[in-house]
């Protein structure tokens, strides 16, 4: 059987997690078909059809499926998925938003966040907060799934051929609901989720302003900012800086925690980085026990210091 | 307008999580349980909402086994006014649990249904989703700011890209996320108080929902731990460190 995956976009540019996905689509075994759904999105589509891997693109063109409504995307998708074995979502605020109403429309469970194909029927998912892997086996005919993006290496956005085919794109926008905007953070570094090198501050930073000494490190090292939830409740930061078991899950070659503790909850956000390191003037903090490299210092010194030292160059 | 608030009893966040010996699961005997942090928030919100003289009703409703009583004791001491139990020993799975509620919001007749948009056992985030679809309702997940007012609700969701603004019709699911608002602890005059607040217990089978699993479970495990511990002495041996010997910068 062939399996669908919903490719993330916003309507203008293909986001990288469904490239992720459409990994571990093709690890599951089988055709894999990308579904475009949006308003005016052709250029995505086109995008989609370039793919490593991809055999075909569904486009779903309509003025309802523009900002992504959970009530008007999952009907489109529920009604397709009833062709495949599989149906595929990255595991964003856009993917867990409307799943489990594709799961409800077919009466199936839905497994969440997956960070392993054991076989077409079997997976792996992280559960507490990442501090558990629960191996599990779905009987289901169609099997509803949203995928963690860094546990899969992302398809190549480039070398695919596929047909792109128009689907019907549903008919009208749910009553119930309006968008009414974005909120868009403005941010000219790379995204966190898909940065090599991401810097994080904590509670530690004590301001928002403080963040600019981050942010001069990151430009150095072209790095992405991240927060705890700490520094975001605080207000140093946006919500979208935080890196958690309900923020963002990150896993960069690079993760350096400043003035981060290292609660639970963070730790389940980037303790699959490759090489972690921080700086934290409390050496009983927790996070010295997943760090690569520890610095016990006050960062209000280390970091002014780290950045002339990144300036000497290799 | 009543509002639901569906509340989970969950191993205490702050207790180290232990898989069993025959991985068959997690550690539950002898472990302290709380409420799902997230459903603390979606109790408070709702508090407020009575507060503020937009709701008549509170109704905290849990499913599980018998201690789940607990859970809802703790939400009627919040200010919930009164509860709902729905009895299993069964694993419950996100569509039964969401069967159940949608049976009761059937019953009750809700205005609002606010819950924690994910638990930190199963951090499956897909309750609330599925209950509104049941319920044909609209839905709003990851909700950190709520204005209800004329049938509405205008509410602001913490996105991956920042935030979003919905308008939403009434009734309606919500899931609500963690900087909506900080939960207050009961009061002993209010724990008191909530001992003598009536629960109803039912089952899934009197609600005509099979909530048996359908996922197979084979095996958990704890993750590979990451060695870590090295201390560095300075900035420039830190800088060192990532540039020659891990090679990331």
């Amino acid at each position: 059987m062939s399996i669908l995956v919903i490719a993330e976009h916003d309507n203008a540019e293909l986001k990288p997690a469904t490239l992720n996905t459409v990994t571990a689509a093709a690890q599951i075994g089988g055709d894999v078909h990308l579904l475009v759904a949006g308003h005016n999105c052709a250029a995505v589509a086109e995008a989609a059809a370039k793919v490593a891997g991809v055999a075909k693109v569904l486009h779903a063109d309509a003025p309802a499926l523009e900002h992504g409504v959970a009530e008007n995307l999952a009907p489109v998708v529920a009604r397709l998925a009833t062709d495949y074995g599989h149906v595929l979502a990255p595991a964003t605020t856009f993917g867990k938003n409307f799943m489990p109403r594709v799961a409800v429309a077919l009466d199936v469970a839905q497994i969440s966040e997956i960070s392993a194909v054991e076989s077409a029927d079997t997976f792996i998912r992280p559960i507490y907060a990442g501090n558990v892997l629960a191996t599990v086996q779905s009987k289901d005919a169609v099997k509803v799934i949203t995928v963690r993006g860094t546990t899969f290496e992302p398809a190549a956005a480039e070398g695919g051929s596929a047909a792109v085919e128009a689907v019907d794109a549903g008919s009208e926008a749910s009553d119930k609901v309006t968008f009414a905007g974005l909120e868009e953070s403005s941010n000219e570094r790379p995204e966190l989720t898909t940065a090599r090198i991401v810097i994080s501050g904590g509670r530690g930073m004590q301001s928002g302003e403080n963040f600019a000494m981050l942010e001069e490190i990151a430009d150095k090292l072209n790095a992405a900012v991240g927060a705890s939830r700490a520094a975001v409740d605080a207000g140093y930061v946006p919500n979208d800086y935080q890196v958690g078991q309900t923020g963002k899950i990150v896993a960069p070659d690079l993760y350096v925690a400043v003035g981060i503790s290292g609660a639970i909850q963070h730790l389940a956000g980037m303790k699959d980085s490759k090489v972690i390191a921080c700086i934290n003037k409390d050496e009983e903090a927790p996070i010295f026990q997943v760090a690569d490299f520890g610095l016990v210092a006050d960062l209000f010194q280390a970091l002014p210091e780290l950045s002339k030292e990144l300036d000497k160059g290799a | 307008m009543k509002i639901l608030v569906p509340v989970k009893r969950v191993v205490d966040y702050n207790v180290k999580i232990r898989v069993k010996a025959d991985g068959t699961g997690v550690e539950t005997q002898n472990v302290k349980m709380s409420m799902n942090p997230f459903d603390e928030i979606a109790v408070e919100q709702a508090i407020r909402i009575k507060e503020a003289g937009l709701a008549d009703e509170i109704i905290a409703v849990s499913l599980g086994v018998t201690q789940s009583q607990e859970t809802i004791r703790t939400a009627l001491a919040m200010g919930a006014d009164r509860g709902i139990l729905v009895e299993t020993d069964e694993a419950l799975e996100p569509l039964g649990v969401a069967k159940c509620l949608q049976k009761i919001a059937e019953k009750e007749g809700p205005g609002l249904i606010l819950m924690g948009k994910q638990a930190i056992d199963d951090d499956a985030n897909q309750t609330p989703q599925m209950l509104s679809a049941l319920l044909g309702w609209a839905q709003a997940t990851y909700v950190s700011k709520l204005e209800i007012a004329d049938g509405k609700a205008k509410v602001k969701r913490e996105i991956d890209g920042g935030l979003e603004n919905l308008e939403i019709a009434l009734p309606a699911v919500l899931s609500v996320d963690l900087r909506l608002n900080e939960p207050r602890y009961a009061s002993l005059p209010n724990i008191m108080k909530a001992k003598k607040k009536p629960i109803d217990t039912m089952s899934p089978a009197d609600m005509g929902v099979d909530v048996s699993p359908r996922l197979i479970t084979l095996k958990v495990i704890e993750p590979p731990k990451r060695a870590g511990g090295v201390k560095v002495e300075s900035v420039a041996e830190l800088v060192d460190k990532l540039r020659n010997e891990a090679k990331v910068i």
